[in-house]
């Protein structure tokens, strides 16, 4: 733990093959994957600046063939129409403490449960969480009638706590902290247990201090999947009082009819949140995925 | 300071491995006591059973009068420093060596002088403020040690808190440990496989070998008397060298070492001799043939690396390896330590002489001690 490590610390990404040569850095300011990566990251981009193309423009060109990807004038009006359309701020709360809470419960739940699969010997502890690991290969619309039924018989149908209830604790962030928790030295814990701390506290106030990383991941993962939920709310909201933006936002669709630039401009604003959230958390973000190794 | 007792405590693991076989042992009010093996021996188990971090399967542990089988760590009242020194990384200095008390509720002034108190004793009061993280291998085997000692325990363990330190580093902090032993005079458990650390350290040590007691006493006499070939092997810097041999009629015989034995029944016998107990030939004394190979200068001493005319018993691991690579049956692999003025060339052999009172002979049964 103390030594200090004679030779240089190894890359944390080891070059890409065509990275390495110095006669590349000649005639190239960058690096040649950049030549590969750029149009990929354009192709990614095009649905995401059509959206915003065709949120500041006018119905007829937003439905008009070929597109209009260059609009004479920008009709900003579009977002306060679809603001007022819908109750857009009504939504936008509902979506906010769904998210909220849910990122909440499955920081709590999940640290649990992923600290007891992690560190507490108890019978049957593999089996769980084999069992635990094969539901993350059940897909939700399998589950989706009986989720629905219990939540009916709690009495939560159509209310902002019977959206957050079912999601409070996932597999996914269980398996997450659990394969993070165990990276963790013991000594840590054995230390904490002599200096006098419960199991409880030594989640609280040693794992989880140590845990930010993976806890921050969990959290925006978590954030990023409730925000942009569509088929549950579907299912179990009735009332716009109690729906969150995806669902109201589909409001604007009509079966025979569809305001395109009003759409385009209520998801332009419903996306606000989640780039705010990819930008501030971007780094915890690409860990995240280079640490579970998947999603 | 109560002492600690261990009766017949024997740890089996789920896997079915024996840790820890049947060991007692007796660890006396404000005891330096130091359980010294190589790895594998089960020496950090048992101190893990007498910190309550691992359970015994079989037999009582004692801290002062109370069995403490069933008593969780932290009510035990002892503290531990860990190989790896396990200081909380997100916690400053300060509130690492605080934290023990914090756990314990014990006044947030209290615990701030307790704080300056232990960081004064161990030199620490300019690193309150870092973290693990910012300190060296010393200061953080510090800080490990302050954590331990702030709450004034009743037992203190250690498991091989000096085995990261570089060697200067390491020779201070044993001086160090032992002045702090002497001041404090606390109950101490101390793990190692450096017999340096357990020659100087201890009050008495506890020599392991396959999760057993091989010989319990004061470091001197351990050095002095070892019990068994293990022993022999293990105490004992170059390793005594152990050859074949056999008694007849009272005289001890090991290649062409030939030493009066008397009283000795007729037996086969293991021969061993201490490195540093051969000295150039000198009337009357018995004599070995040594073969020089390698001669190593320390300065103070030189270390003679050759092969004397006699069958190498394998030991200690280290020289089952040796006599693999000797390979040839009727020389072994030996070692003396010689003054500088009496440094022979390499390629040269030599007459030794030993003291008959420095030989040693263990029965080549069941490697006991004759003498």
């Amino acid at each position: 733990m103390s030594v200090q490590p004679i030779a240089a610390a190894p890359e944390r990404f080891p070059p890409l093959p065509d990275a390495g040569p110095s006669r590349h850095r000649g005639r190239l300011p960058f690096s040649p994957w950049h030549l590969v990566l750029a149009p990929l990251a354009a192709i990614m981009l095009v649905p995401l600046i059509w959206m915003v193309i065709v949120s500041l423009e006018t119905r007829q060109q937003a439905t008009s063939f070929p597109p209009v990807l260059i609009p004479s004038s920008l009709h900003f009006d579009n977002y306060s129409a679809a603001w007022n359309a819908v109750p857009f701020g009504r939504f936008f709360i509902n979506s906010l403490l769904y998210s909220l809470a849910t990122v909440a419960g499955n920081l709590l739940f999940c640290s649990l449960a992923a600290y007891a699969f992690a560190r507490i010997r108890f019978f049957g502890r593999n089996v769980l969480f084999v069992l635990l690991l094969a539901t993350l290969m059940v897909p939700f619309q399998v589950i989706l009638i009986p989720t629905f039924l219990i939540v009916k018989q709690i009495g939560l149908v159509d209310s902002v706590g019977g959206l957050i209830m079912p999601n409070l604790c996932s597999a996914f962030g269980i398996f997450m902290l659990r394969q993070f928790f165990r990276t963790l030295p013991i000594e840590l814990e054995e230390a904490a247990r002599i200096d006098g701390t419960s199991r409880l506290g030594i989640l609280f106030k040693i794992v989880l201090p140590l845990s930010m990383p993976a806890l921050a991941t969990l959290a925006i993962i978590q954030f990023m999947w409730s925000w942009n939920d569509f088929l549950w709310p579907l299912i179990i909201i009735d009332s716009q009082a109690h729906a969150p933006l995806q669902l109201g936002l589909s409001q604007l669709q009509g079966a025979h009819f569809t305001q395109w630039n009003l759409l385009m401009a209520g998801t332009v604003m419903s996306q606000i949140p989640m780039i705010l959230v990819f930008l501030l958390a971007q780094r915890w973000f690409v860990r995240s995925v280079a640490f579970t190794g998947i999603k | 300071m109560p002492s600690v007792t261990l009766e017949s405590v024997t740890k089996r693991f789920a896997g079915g491995a024996v840790a820890v076989d049947d060991l007692s042992l007796d660890i006396a009010d404000g005891e330096f006591m130091i359980l010294v093996g190589s790895s594998g021996c089960g020496k950090t188990t048992a101190l893990r059973m007498i910190a309550g971090l691992e359970t015994p399967t079989s037999g009582a542990i004692r801290i002062g009068d109370q069995v403490v089988n069933e008593v969780s760590a932290r009510d035990r009242d002892i503290a531990m420093v860990f190989q790896n020194y396990a200081l909380y990384p997100h916690m400053t200095v300060a509130r690492n060596l605080g934290y023990p008390l914090r756990q314990r509720r014990m006044p947030r002034a209290d615990v701030a002088r307790r704080v300056h108190e232990v960081a004064e004793m161990l030199g620490l009061e300019e690193l309150l403020k870092r973290r693990p993280g910012q300190l060296s291998g010393g200061q953080r085997q510090r800080v490990a040690m302050g954590r331990a000692l702030v709450r004034e325990p009743e037992v203190f363990l250690l498991d091989e808190p000096l085995s990261n330190l570089d060697a200067k580093l390491r020779v201070q902090m044993r001086a160090a440990l032992k002045r702090l032993h002497g001041r404090l005079g606390i109950t101490t458990v101390y793990v190692t496989h450096d017999q340096v650390e357990a020659m100087t350290l201890g009050d008495r040590i506890a020599v392991l070998s396959d999760g057993r007691v091989q010989q319990l006493g004061p470091p001197q006499e351990v050095y002095d008397r070892p019990a068994n070939v293990f022993v022999a092997g293990f105490i004992g810097s170059p390793p005594m060298n152990l050859l074949r041999g056999r008694v007849r009629s009272g005289e001890a015989t090991a290649g062409d070492l030939v030493v009066p034995a008397p009283g000795v029944p007729d037996a086969e016998v293991y021969v061993g001799v201490r490195p540093e107990s051969l000295r150039p030939a000198t009337n009357g004394l018995p004599t070995l043939g040594f073969e020089v190979a390698v001669v190593e200068p320390l300065g103070d001493e030189v270390i003679v690396h050759g092969t004397v005319g006699a069958e190498l018993i394998g030991a200690a691991p280290e020289e089952s390896e040796a006599a693999l690579l000797a390979g040839n049956g009727d020389r072994a692999e030996a070692v003396a330590c010689l003054s500088p003025r009496d440094r022979p060339a390499e390629g040269s052999v030599i007459q030794l002489a030993v003291e008959p009172g420095e030989v040693h002979l263990f029965d080549a049964g069941t490697g006991l001690a004759i003498r």
